[in-house]
């Protein structure tokens, strides 16, 4: 692959001394309180409380034993960028993502046009190069326009930059054409990444199928309009030794295709997002358009084996599917309303609230998930240890916040999370050695 | 009681009123001048997105009889088709302060948005495939007219619940009157986990018998076209409701319009046991009473309650979501 897959605006390497934050990675084995201090941008010193003495004149940050996790790495964001500007574009996405603690997102291609040629790839990675808060990821499509019928140019899109290949926000309804992309991997490489849905079952659907979408008189989305496509694609991929990655699992049937995959020996990987983890189809009863996404938010049973897949790692990571919609998109009744909830800057308070407070996940396991998207597409992993860049993100794990209090980051506010009280402020986002994000009311000391 | 949105609002106590205050308003359908001035100076807006004859001028029917001022808003040939929006379509005729809005939308929750748009009263007329309250009221009524009460009473709801906001509102309401309710109808038009909802669920019309009363829905012909069901031939010879089928005894209801010869046998449309032209009579009455109730009656709304602005936004108090 020729190109450096991550993309990142202009930055300055970070100088910092993080005085006595309490450090959480634990890949690196780490769980106490240190000083970590940070010169051009790379974790240059890590020792005791107190021990560091930083250069004169480095900015001190006094952390309080707050958190210092490793930042995380999302896979599936959607920065709407080219043609959709209105919801979000590179810069407002990237900063919505750095607030939310991450230091790097990869973007999904259904933009307008579809991310489907190498020229086109280019041009959009010159401009996150000039505009991007947090280094960029690009995934380009299967197939031209998403239309299922022709494969892009894949070979020229990997040399170009791109990090792997999705239809996403539609399936490869074609077993051929899947089948097609998996023998083309074995060329070009680059993880498949598939929205699984089969729209002969979802048609005409809003919402998950079952006694809510029954209340309501809403046309519903069965539980096997995505697993028989995640169990067709575990077969074909497993048949022709691809590598593939399913997006936002959303049922029972779809973990367990993924684990017997699995176990068969399938070079597999999933991931879920924080509203599937967190809300179930209850939550649609008001239909309040920020709880309408694809797939649709599942019922309790589904809900509760999604949560046992991510603790027992059939599901690998965590992803938001960030997916901003203008408020004239959304305030639109229900039916009539498009898919996608925005999750970057909610996501690790939400799933902190839901998941860790509760006792559901340790801190360390969803920091674990929240990192790992980044191996699963040949990415490096944020890592707190000396001679890393500084991908860093601390936290305040007993600030409480009430989500969308202060407005958004991201251009859209169509967060499923908005106006819950959350606990899990983030303070301060490292991305690639530059400082990203700070929270505004957070005082950073100047020795 | 500041709105109509969903029969779910209203418990029997006030299903009751409503039903009794329409019992009321029916000895005015009597007189020779059919009108009382109880609504005077008030104004109801009808605003219909989808095609409806019989919802429609029942409604007008009731605001005139109450003296209100009615204004009928069709969608065809307005500003909605040059792409307004159903937010912005509603804050522009929120400006001529209407004191109550009868709304007919294809999308479930329609309603209850617009509600929290403008301070008119809102009355659903049929928000998608999800209720239709008034409809569950004015079948209440025709019932109690007819066997006096329905405590106890089987009620079968036969054919194409899946789209039927009609079956949706009345499962509810009916239940909530103490009835017991089955739904009936091939089970592509069964929505899974119905059931929730209280109901029986049979595929087959074999206990028909047990029914006191049978309420057959309209099958739409455009039902065929995605293969809900494989022919209407093959449909009304599963679950029309014929004289083979409907007992002497029992009672038969349609909310309109009836397809003669799929869901009902011309026979039975005719016959003594049919009560769907009593329904349209209730239709006026109830609707009087809804519109009653809303603007003048118990939940009574101050005096020339009406939006401050155009474009005022209602707040709505909002409970404070727990994460699941």
């Amino acid at each position: 692959m020729a190109a450096n897959p991550l993309i990142q605006g202009p930055t300055t390497p970070a100088e910092l001394l993080l005085r006595d934050v309490h450090v959480l990675d634990p890949r690196a084995d780490l769980d106490a309180r240190h000083d970590v201090l940070v010169r051009g941008g790379l974790i240059a010193e890590l020792g005791e409380p107190g021990a560091i003495d930083g250069p004169e004149g480095i900015e001190t940050v006094e952390g309080a034993g707050r958190r210092l996790l490793p930042a995380f790495v999302d896979p599936h964001v959607h920065l709407r960028t080219p043609g959709q500007e209105h919801k979000e574009d590179l810069e407002t996405g990237t900063r919505a993502a750095a607030a939310g603690g991450f230091g790097a997102v990869i973007a999904m291609p259904n933009t307008d046009p579809v991310i489907d040629s190498a020229p086109l790839l280019g041009s959009l990675r010159d401009a996150a190069a000039r505009e991007a808060r947090v280094p960029v990821g690009f995934l380009a499509a299967i197939t031209r326009g998403l239309a299922g019928e022709e494969l892009t140019e894949m070979a020229e899109l990997r040399e170009q930059g791109a990090l792997g290949f999705t239809d996403d926000g539609r399936p490869v309804s074609s077993a051929g054409m899947l089948r097609k992309a998996l023998q083309y991997q074995r060329l070009c490489g680059g993880v498949i990444s598939l929205h699984e849905e089969d729209p002969t079952l979802s048609h005409g659907g809003s919402m998950r199928e079952g006694a809510v979408s029954a209340a309501l008189g809403i046309g519903g989305i069965p539980t096997v309009s995505e697993s028989t496509m995640v169990a067709r694609d575990a077969e074909l991929a497993m048949y022709e030794q691809a590598r593939v990655h399913f997006q936002h699992l959303s049922c029972a049937a779809s973990v367990q295709a993924v684990a017997h995959a699995r176990a068969a020996g399938g070079r597999i990987s999933a991931e879920v997002t924080p509203h599937h983890l967190l809300l179930t189809d209850e939550s649609v009863r008001g239909l309040d358009t920020r709880m309408k996404m694809n797939p649709p938010l599942a019922g309790e049973t589904d809900h509760q084996a999604l949560i046992a897949g991510l603790r027992d790692g059939t599901i690998d990571c965590v992803a938001t599917d960030h997916a901003p919609h203008a408020r004239e998109e959304k305030e639109v009744p229900f039916e009539q309303a498009p898919m996608g909830t925005t999750g970057l800057e909610t996501a690790f308070a939400a799933l902190y609230t839901g998941l860790v407070l509760p006792g559901e996940l340790s801190l360390a396991l969803l920091v674990q998930r929240m990192t790992a998207g980044a191996a699963l597409f040949e990415l490096p992993t944020p890592t707190i240890a000396m001679g890393e860049p500084a991908n860093l993100t601390l936290v305040d794990l007993d600030a409480e916040l009430l989500a969308g209090e202060r407005g958004w980051e991201s251009r859209s506010e169509n967060c499923c999370f908005a106006g819950r009280r959350l606990h899990g402020r983030v303070l301060l986002t490292l991305a690639a050695g530059a400082i990203v994000y700070r929270e505004r009311v957070f005082s950073v000391v100047a020795a | 009681m500041n709105h109509l949105l969903s029969i779910e609002d209203l418990d029997r106590e006030a299903i009751e009123r409503i039903v009794s205050q329409a019992a009321r308003f029916a000895e005015v359908s009597d007189r020779e001048i059919k009108k009382v001035p109880a609504l005077r100076g008030r104004m109801v807006l009808n605003l219909f997105y989808e095609a409806s004859t019989r919802t429609r001028s029942s409604f007008e029917l009731a605001a005139k009889r109450l003296s209100a001022d009615v204004v009928n808003f069709a969608v065809n040939g307005s500003s909605v088709e040059k792409g307004e929006s159903l937010k912005d379509t509603v804050l522009t005729l929120s400006a001529h302060k209407p004191d109550a809005i009868v709304l007919r939308t294809p999308w479930a929750g329609a309603s209850e948005l617009v509600s929290r748009w403008c301070s008119a009263a809102i009355v659903n007329a049929g928000d998608g495939k999800h209720e239709h309250p008034t409809q569950a009221l004015l079948d209440v009524y025709t019932l109690r007219e007819r066997l006096g009460g329905i405590d106890g009473a089987s009620i079968w709801i036969v054919g194409d619940v899946a789209h039927s906001r009609v079956a949706r509102s009345n499962i509810i309401a009916f239940q909530r009157m103490g009835a017991r309710v089955t739904v009936a109808g091939p089970p592509t038009l069964i929505p899974r986990e119905i059931d929730a909802l209280g109901c029986d669920v049979r595929y087959t019309l074999d206990e028909l018998g047990t029914a006191d009363v049978v309420y057959a829905l309209r099958m739409q012909r455009e039902r065929m076209h995605e293969t809900w069901v494989p022919s209407l031939r093959e449909y009304a010879s599963w679950y029309q409701i014929n004289g083979r089928r409907l007992s002497p005894r029992q009672v038969l209801m349609h909310p309109g319009p009836v397809n003669r010869g799929v869901e009902l046998s011309g026979e039975v449309v005719d016959s003594p046991q049919a009560v769907i032209a009593e329904q349209v009579q209730a239709g006026v009455v109830v609707r009087m009473a809804v519109l009653y109730e809303l603007l003048a009656g118990s939940g009574m709304r101050p005096q020339g309650a009406s939006p401050g602005s155009a474009g005022a936004r209602v707040p709505r108090p909002v409970p404070e979501p727990q994460l699941a």
